[in-house]
């Protein structure tokens, strides 16, 4: 019997199912350059100071919102749609509500369409960057400061941003 | 039967031939046995999952809920499936890879016996874990075999079986494609080039390299479910930051190599069967490797073409678009081959002949479906109807399971020793052939009308092709149960096969004795 010699079909399995794995980071790189998910980017202050404002534009930004799996929550836009001007910041609330007798977390995940449009949504400040606790029955509102990038592409003239609300009591326990 | 006599003489100081009794079968690290369990297995498995493919098309012979609920309807197109994929098509490449492939490149077994046996025996583990789901409390899986999240996340408790049962087969794979490769690198007769290597070796060679790199991935992307769903993490959890669409990425990294998969080693199959029955060598032997290797590469880049409406920017549509119509190149390089090796042959027609060149003109109707559903602004409307049905059950049913019939029919002689019932074998064929475009053809129409697949019931403007197509499922299923006569019948007796068996038959395998002996080629041939 001759040795085994053909490494090479151990280490191929072993590579590629490190590889899929390594796809997760990579589809985050990827969605975050070409915002293909609908994931929207943050901006600081400093960054959006440098901003320019096309005062001869008009983008009107939409807001939506969804429960996930029949979360026992009220969850809506305080406004349904604005026309903002490119490179102004904006601020905007959400409200949401606990309809139960004990107290919940919740996480916003947010997603814009079109999905070519995400990467010049702009947040610095988002009730979604963290998760919300909220006491039995609380309601509140929860800003967001937004601005529109304005080298968004002069072909779109709407923006849809969404949130879905996710009950997470499950994952935190 | 000389040369039976001269590998006798050869071999009878260690030849003892098999042992005696069941036993037999459970440690065999014999190529020969390990074929025939594969080949045994698949059958098998192929009439389980075709009694669920008759569930299916029995509930929908009507419009509205008839004879079984719609979870179970689900947890049927979902198990169907997973048996017809990884427990018939691809056990029955690997059974026919195991007998044939060491016989083809003169070797006298695979390269690594032991590892071959277990690859086998943990096969039927992995399908009892998988089937026993349907027993269980909230059913089996009901996702569709994409198993796509968050839906296959709100499986009961099968869930934890299916993954599992999907790394044992993956396991199992992994391995019997290393053996592959290492026989083929290792073990060919002095003077065997790579160029000189029947078209059937060639393709498994580049079939075994898809397989140990594709099937890992689904082993990541199942075990990213499993933690999902138990450990807490949110790969595909978008509340916890992932996204459900990631797994689909996943998914068709593997998946749509698995397809070619489960197609190359037919292309192998159908290669030899044309040119014995033609009586001429295969037309573009060269060309028909390249193109096989161009396929499967060209199946790494590809796979979002399954996934166009989940949302993607024009470039991708337009790059995923353009790369899998231009498949339809090596593919048409193949078909042109098969047509040319026929071309002025003196062709005669028995029933693998007959199961080939089916599989060449039915492969080709479900080729250019799946150019139709390649085209982005086309696969908008034809997505998840029961167009891309018709479609992949063309490329899989008169497809692999015809070239697999084919391949049977072809080499049972060299197996048993015996012909087959040649008038059984066309009554077989002709009756398959009908049958399954009776059964798939109309759904090319009502998907075109927009018929959602994986639906238990149906608007009534679709119920003529739907009582059409279940009446040549009962046609086509029953029919199947002539292959098993024609099995047995060949095992318990018939015609003696001549050493070469077809006329037109060249190759090393055709060189030992009919039935092949236990051990072939101790000393190695030597090829000029």
């Amino acid at each position: 019997m001759r040795r085994f010699k053909q490494f090479h079909l151990i280490v191929i399995p072993v590579a590629m199912f490190g590889f899929g794995y390594l796809m997760v980071p990579i589809y985050d790189i990827f969605c975050d350059i070409t915002g293909l998910n609908g994931k929207t980017s943050s901006i600081s202050q400093a960054e959006l100071d440098v901003l320019e404002t096309d005062q001869d534009r008009r983008v009107r930004v939409e807001f939506i919102s969804a429960l996930n799996q029949g979360a026992q929550w009220n969850f809506y836009p305080e406004v349904k749609s604005m026309k903002v001007t490119p490179g102004k910041s904006y601020t905007t609330t959400y409200t949401a509500t606990n309809r139960l007798d004990q107290s919940m977390v919740g996480q916003a995940v947010p997603s814009v369409a079109p999905a070519q449009a995400a990467t010049y949504f702009n947040k610095t400040e988002c009730f979604c960057f963290v998760q919300q606790s909220f006491d039995p029955h609380e309601s509140r509102q929860m800003p967001l400061v937004f601005v529109v990038d304005p080298e968004l592409p002069d072909d779109i003239n709407t923006l849809t941003l969404s949130y879905t609300f996710f009950d997470v009591n499950s994952r935190i326990n | 039967m000389n040369a039976y006599s001269v590998d006798h003489i050869h071999d009878d100081h260690h030849d003892h031939g098999p042992p005696p009794g069941l036993m037999r079968w459970v440690t065999t690290t014999n190529h020969k046995d390990i074929g025939t369990l594969y080949l045994w297995f698949s059958l098998i498995m192929f009439f389980i999952g075709g009694f669920m493919a008759l569930i299916i098309r029995t509930e929908l012979f009507q419009p509205g809920l008839q004879i079984v609920d719609p979870h179970f309807f689900n947890q049927m197109t979902t198990m169907h499936a997973l048996v017809m994929i990884f427990g018939v098509v691809m056990p029955a490449f690997v059974g026919l890879a195991n007998w044939m492939l060491p016989m083809m490149v003169g070797a006298p077994d695979m390269a690594l016996p032991r590892m071959n046996n277990w690859s086998f025996w943990i096969l039927p583990f992995g399908f009892a874990m998988m089937l026993s789901t349907l027993f269980m409390e909230g059913g089996g899986p009901a996702s569709g075999w994409t198993i796509y999240p968050p839906l296959v996340l709100q499986t009961g408790d099968a869930l934890p079986f299916l993954i599992f049962s999907i790394h044992i087969l993956g396991v199992s794979s992994i391995m019997g494609a290393i053996n592959i490769v290492a026989t083929i690198m290792n073990m060919r007769a002095p003077g065997m080039t790579y160029m000189k290597m029947p078209l059937f070796v060639w393709t498994w060679f580049i079939t075994a390299y898809l397989l140990i790199a594709v099937m890992p991935v689904l082993a990541g992307a199942v075990t990213m479910l499993l933690t999902d769903k138990f450990f807490g993490t949110s790969f595909f959890d978008a509340a916890g930051g992932g996204d459900p669409v990631m797994f689909q990425h996943i998914f068709w990294f593997f998946g749509h190599p698995e397809v070619y998969i489960l197609i190359l080693p037919a292309f192998g199959i159908v290669s030899e069967i044309i040119p014995t029955f033609s009586r001429k060598k295969l037309f573009g032997y060269s060309s028909m490797v390249y193109a096989t290797a161009s396929i499967a590469f060209l199946s790494f880049i590809v796979w979002a073409h399954h996934m166009f409406t989940v949302g993607m920017p024009l470039a991708g549509a337009l790059f995923f678009m353009f790369t899998t119509m231009l498949i339809a190149v090596p593919t048409g390089v193949k078909v042109f081959n098969w047509v040319s090796t026929m071309w002025r042959g003196a062709m005669t027609f028995e029933t693998p002949m007959l199961f080939a060149i089916g599989f060449v003109i039915m492969f080709t109707i479900g080729g250019f479906s799946g150019l139709m559903l390649a085209m982005t602004p086309i696969d908008f409307q034809y997505h998840d109807t029961y167009f891309v049905v018709a479609h992949f059950h063309y490329v899989l049913v008169p497809g692999a399971i015809f070239a697999i019939i084919a391949g049977v029919y072809y080499w049972i002689p060299k197996w048993t020793g015996n012909m087959y019932d040649e008038k059984l074998g066309k009554a077989h064929f002709w009756l398959s052939t009908i049958f399954v475009n009776v059964l798939f053809f109309p759904m090319h129409f009502v998907g075109l009308a927009g018929m959602p697949r994986r639906i238990p019931d149906y608007a009534v403007q679709f119920t003529d092709f739907n009582q059409i197509a279940t009446i040549g499922a009962f046609g086509f299923g029953f029919a199947q149960i002539l292959l098993l006569v024609v099995v047995i019948k060949c095992i318990r007796g018939g015609a003696k096969a001549t050493d070469q068996v077809w006329e037109g038959a060249h190759g090393l395998e055709w060189s030992v004795a009919s039935p092949a002996p236990y051990h072939t080629f101790s000393p190695q041939p030597v090829v000029k």
